[in-house]
């Protein structure tokens, strides 16, 4: 019983990570946009989300104590907004320095939760955020399951609507402006125009995923939205194959368990006194595991770029070498 | 070319226009004061040595650098000042020196690209009218189907095409800037880098799809194939018009003779 509670608990977490990383995808393995600050994103719907639901505090702005589903959607709104304005003032940067910039928005993002008290709580965070089946709480077990065929339907909506997107005429817009900006542009594709809808779609579904976690836990803190978060969510679609909705999925549920099964692991091998220096190893495991899966998969498990090797062979015989030209 | 198909030629309205256009690059005109007309239906050929100012022009033409001065028309609407994305909704549609394929998608979806007004294009119409989506997709997908024929790649239409050879590319380049049914197509070099048999199908598809009615305009340095191709010829040195005419007329012009073989122009 603990054990599947346990396991509709790490199942929970880890679809809210694949919501994530199902936002970063259409960005980056879609449109090919370089954003290292999605944290900011997650913690923009998670905060939109709890001052929208929870009830009035005098310490700070709200809560205006609307519905959870009000406060999602806000979220979804608010985080599209915010990713859009990102997307607008960055249209003419790219890779290294649309990386540097969207890393500063984040580091904004957490720095104005972490000081700005009157509207974020400041550092002790935001409580009482209301819980869908709060009423259920009383049994674990039951609170855990339910929890767990909400954000899955909300993931599987998500992945669906992205797995139509990609296969659309707009996806292949995207995934041109990905490829080769300027040849999309001769095509009569606004690369400024597309870059900005991948950017707030991307972005929405980021702040959807942080307002999930927001009511799944109760409680949020600046401290949830550190660079880290960042650089799990990366990780997670570089294992699951950049480009794949599926792999955003399975790659997340996958760099979640050893991220959490390296967690219980080291707080059974060390002593408490060494437990802070120990948590240092989580990250090795997941860089160990990447640079594993790279050698092994260098396109990621479910990578939409054909693997080159075996692919240009097959295809230089059918392309017919003889007629190649230079 | 009989005297009454020349004239009728000459006679027919302009597609592309270059008015009086200058562009500058710091103290340096690559462009000075060029004008000339593209008319319906013609070959021409923009030639020049090295230096010249041929590709600032295509660049100007197609869009992606703006004029300092000076007005580019596409069928008689002026355009210098829009985006490079608009042109070729306006019918100008171009190819690059150096190919551009987006190597991950398989060519048909590379000619799909180029399809124009296309409804899925829009983010929500995928949601709020899949059935008309799907409706265009499948007409553009059977005439991107087409174009691959003509440009003989039926057989790698779902490779990707990064596996397409030099020559290759081009001929993908030609048949997506057709998909989009352009009233004009600029090519920038369309023979560097080909080998002779494949550059035999490109002159020969150029040809054809001249024949169906679209105009060209193509730099080139390989004076044969513009010689064999190109109705009439413009000839650029020191970012100025310097001769026009036939290839024959161009290439017994005392200027045109000293620009390539060097000499004070």
């Amino acid at each position: 019983m603990d054990l599947l509670g346990y396991g509709a608990f790490f199942l929970t977490t880890a679809l809210i990570f694949s919501l994530v990383t199902l936002g970063l995808n259409l960005q980056w393995g879609l449109t090919g946009l370089f954003n290292v600050g999605l944290a900011g994103f997650v913690a923009i719907g998670a905060y939109t989300s709890a001052l929208l639901t929870t009830p009035d505090d005098a310490a700070r702005l709200g809560g205006f104590g609307l519905p959870i589903l009000v406060g999602w959607l806000g979220a979804m709104v608010v985080g599209g907004i915010a990713a859009a304005l990102t997307g607008m003032a960055t249209l003419r940067l790219r890779s290294d320095y649309l990386a540097i910039t969207t890393f500063g928005v984040a580091v904004v993002v957490q720095l104005v939760a972490l000081n700005a008290q009157k509207l974020t709580g400041g550092p002790f965070g935001i409580g009482f955020i209301p819980r869908p089946f709060g009423s259920l709480a009383e049994t674990p077990l039951l609170f855990n399951l339910s929890n767990l065929a909400v954000v899955s339907v909300v993931t599987l909506i998500a992945y669906l609507a992205l797995e139509h997107l990609s296969r659309s005429p707009w996806g292949r817009v995207l995934k041109a402006l990905r490829e080769d900006e300027r040849a999309a542009i001769s095509l009569g594709k606004s690369a400024r125009f597309y870059r900005v809808q991948a950017f707030a779609v991307g972005g929405a579904i980021m702040a959807l995923a942080g307002a999930l976690q927001a009511h799944f836990t109760g409680f949020i803190a600046p401290d949830n939205y550190l660079p880290i978060l960042t650089f799990q969510v990366w990780v997670m679609l570089i294992v699951g194959g950049s480009g794949s909705n599926l792999g955003a999925v399975i790659g997340s549920i996958l760099v979640w368990a050893i991220w959490a099964g390296s967690g219980t692991l080291t707080s059974i091998l060390f002593p408490p006194e060494q437990q802070a220096r120990a948590a240092a190893l989580q990250i090795a495991a997941i860089g160990v595991m990447l640079c594993v899966i790279l050698l092994i998969r260098p396109n990621g498990l479910f990578g939409d770029r054909p693997r080159r090797r075996r692919f240009s062979k097959r295809a230089k015989i059918a392309a017919g070498e003889s007629s190649s030209g230079s | 070319m009989s005297e009454a198909t020349k004239r009728q030629r000459e006679t027919r309205a302009p597609v592309l226009t270059a008015r009086n256009v200058v562009r500058r690059f710091g103290g340096l005109v690559a462009v000075n004061d060029v004008s000339f007309d593209v008319k319906a239906g013609e070959i021409l050929g923009l030639i020049g040595p090295n230096g010249a100012g041929k590709t600032t022009m295509f660049d100007l033409l197609a869009g992606s650098i703006l004029p300092t001065s000076g007005e580019i028309l596409v069928n008689g609407t002026p355009v210098s000042g829009e985006a490079a994305h608009l042109r070729i909704g306006r019918g100008l549609g171009r190819t690059f020196q150096i190919p551009r394929p987006l190597p991950n998608l398989t060519l048909i979806e590379n000619i799909m690209l180029a399809a124009q007004g296309q409804t899925g294009e829009k983010l929500l119409a995928n949601f709020v009218t899949p059935w008309r989506v799907a409706a265009q997709e499948r007409a553009a997908r059977a005439k991107a189907l087409e174009l691959l024929q003509l440009v003989t790649l039926t057989h790698l239409a779902h490779e990707p095409a990064r596996v397409l050879s030099g020559g290759q590319r081009k001929l993908l380049e030609l048949a997506r800037v057709m998909m989009a049914d352009p009233a004009i197509i600029l090519l920038d070099e369309p023979a560097a880098g080909v080998n002779a048999t494949l550059l035999e199908v490109i002159i020969d598809r150029i040809r054809d799809i001249n024949a169906r009615g679209i105009t060209f305009l193509l730099i080139e340095h390989n004076i044969d194939m513009v010689t064999r191709l190109c109705h009439r010829v413009l000839v650029m040195a020191s970012g100025q018009l310097l001769s026009e005419g036939t290839a024959e007329e161009v290439a017994r012009d005392p200027r045109v003779i000293e620009a390539y073989l060097g000499g004070a122009v």
